[in-house]
């Protein structure tokens, strides 16, 4: 089944009140996130998503592929759910090296196409900026490298139409150059994040609240060029931090934006 | 009565699956009663008792095999349920032996297996996994989507015919699922069996005899309550 859209339609807050947004509209290709303190409600957003709720879960909202309720064979059947899940506790637990793992992985997605592998693993260089070796064990990789090829291996070989990544920013992603490539590969995208970079460049926005979807707010012509000066300061203090982290010193000069 | 046989390895998230699925069931206006079969330690059923308030039981088997005691007690165990008003018996076995399998006939037979104990672990069960109505993946949230996936796929090699399920028990999340199953399962009636026949031994549960009752049985038997006797000629 090819999946165009996503619905979500607005259920209830933690207090019982129907949700001040009623209806949000994921479209094939979208880059959306999820924005709000902590507490807000934002992981059971995605938890609804992830589950295809059916006014099911306690927020009691429905989630629509295509405009349609979802099967239930679909939403029960983990072999047909067309979503990743990606969390800040998700991790590769196999001692293999990177190669043997991703092949394990293709033969049983995807037939075991070999150039599924090479793909991959472009990826994950390309988001991580460290680069991966197919001969690295996946035990040795670091944290941005095992999170660029998390993503890598959701998209590629994984192929789901639908990626949730649940607060995965951190050190060792260039962010917008990672947004840039996979807008590439046309899925829907869902943040849940704290991060004005990644914020800015999606799409739009859900602004969570006492567990309701308080509102969506579209990213403004104004926020787009902002965003680019907000990408500036978000690598110069990646840069600062590859320079601390290879023993150099910071010149004053080096920091003054 | 409906009979849920929960099963498999220690710590794989058999109570935390159990205790999702007991709250919604509970919501749902079922009345359920709890037994935890352990070998020498076990707190569940006083967890049950003290979060949800409903019947609970706990058996320790000591020297004997848990799947052995499971077979000897169950149908007392059914009728001590029926007697404390309860519609479904929830069972959760220790799981120690992964050649037997505890699963009734007539029953529903849920095992619990954790992604994070490595790709291979569906190949490496037998009856456990292959006799289950139900295979719960669990601690789905701390584990690549690819190992997840090659998981999958070695439960779907293993028994074709299983309902696979991937939760986060913890956080109720995938559990809906095994709540309706439970709710189509049909009565348990007539004479109770086990699904699959036991392996080589030397007991009469062991040579294969599939009668639940200890009464049924000759060796070393107890009953759901009282010690371990022995029956024979």
């Amino acid at each position: 089944m090819m999946i165009e859209t996503i619905t979500i339609l607005g259920g209830c807050s933690k207090s019982g009140d129907p949700e001040p947004v009623k209806e949000v509209n994921l479209k094939k290709g979208d880059v959306v996130s999820i924005v709000g303190p902590t507490g807000s409600g934002k992981t059971m957003l995605i938890n609804d998503i992830e589950l295809f709720a059916s006014g099911d879960t306690p927020t009691k909202r429905r989630v629509l592929i295509n405009g349609d309720e979802v099967l239930e064979e679909i939403r029960n059947n983990p072999h047909k759910n067309p979503i990743a899940r990606i969390t800040q506790h998700t991790t590769f637990l196999s001692d293999l090296p990177v190669c043997d793992f991703l092949e394990l992985h293709a033969k049983i997605r995807q037939d075991g196409e070999r150039y599924l592998i090479k793909k991959t693993l472009d990826l994950a260089n390309q988001l991580s900026g460290e680069n991966i070796l197919l001969s690295s064990r996946m035990t040795e990789l670091s944290g941005g490298q095992t999170r660029a090829l998390l993503i890598a291996d959701a998209v590629v070989i994984g192929n789901t139409p639908i990626i949730l990544l649940d607060e995965v920013e951190n050190a060792g992603i260039y962010k917008d150059r990672a947004l840039k490539i996979l807008r590439g590969y046309q899925k829907m995208m869902v943040f849940v994040t704290h991060d004005p970079v990644i914020t800015l460049f999606s799409d739009f926005r859900i602004v969570m609240r006492n567990g309701a979807m308080e509102k969506v707010i579209k990213t403004t012509e104004e926020e787009k060029k902002a965003a680019e000066e907000v990408k500036r300061v978000d690598n110069l203090l990646m840069d600062l931090r590859e320079k601390i982290r290879s023993g150099e010193t910071i010149e004053l000069k080096e920091v003054v934006v | 009565m409906k009979l849920v046989v929960c099963a498999g390895p220690p710590s794989s998230g058999k109570t935390s699956v159990l205790k999702s699925v007991c709250g919604k069931l509970l919501q749902r206006e079922n009345k359920i009663a709890y037994l935890k079969i352990d070998t020498q330690y076990a707190i569940e059923d006083e967890i049950f008792k003290k979060e949800f308030g409903i019947p609970t039981k706990k058996v320790y088997t000591g020297d004997l095999c848990p799947d052995h005691v499971n077979v000897l007690i169950l149908g007392d165990g059914l009728n001590w349920a029926e007697k404390e008003g309860a519609d479904v018996l929830l069972v959760e076995s220790a799981g120690l032996c992964l050649r037997c399998a505890p699963y009734v006939e007539g029953g529903l037979g849920i095992v619990v297996l954790e992604v994070t104990s490595g790709m291979q672990l569906p190949l490496k069960l037998g009856p456990i996994l292959s006799l289950a109505d139900a295979a719960v993946m669990t601690k789905i949230d701390l584990i690549s989507q690819a190992e997840k996936e090659v998981f999958r796929a070695g439960i779907n090699k293993v028994a074709p015919n299983v309902c696979v399920l991937e939760a986060d028990a913890l956080h109720g999340i995938g559990i809906s699922p095994l709540v309706k199953m439970i709710e189509r399962c049909p009565e348990i009636v007539g004479e109770l069996r086990l699904k699959g026949v036991p392996p080589l031994g030397v007991c009469t549960i062991c040579i294969g005899k599939k009668e639940i009752g200890w009464e049924k049985h000759f060796g070393i038997l107890r009953a759901l309550e009282g010690d371990l006797f022995y029956r024979g000629e």
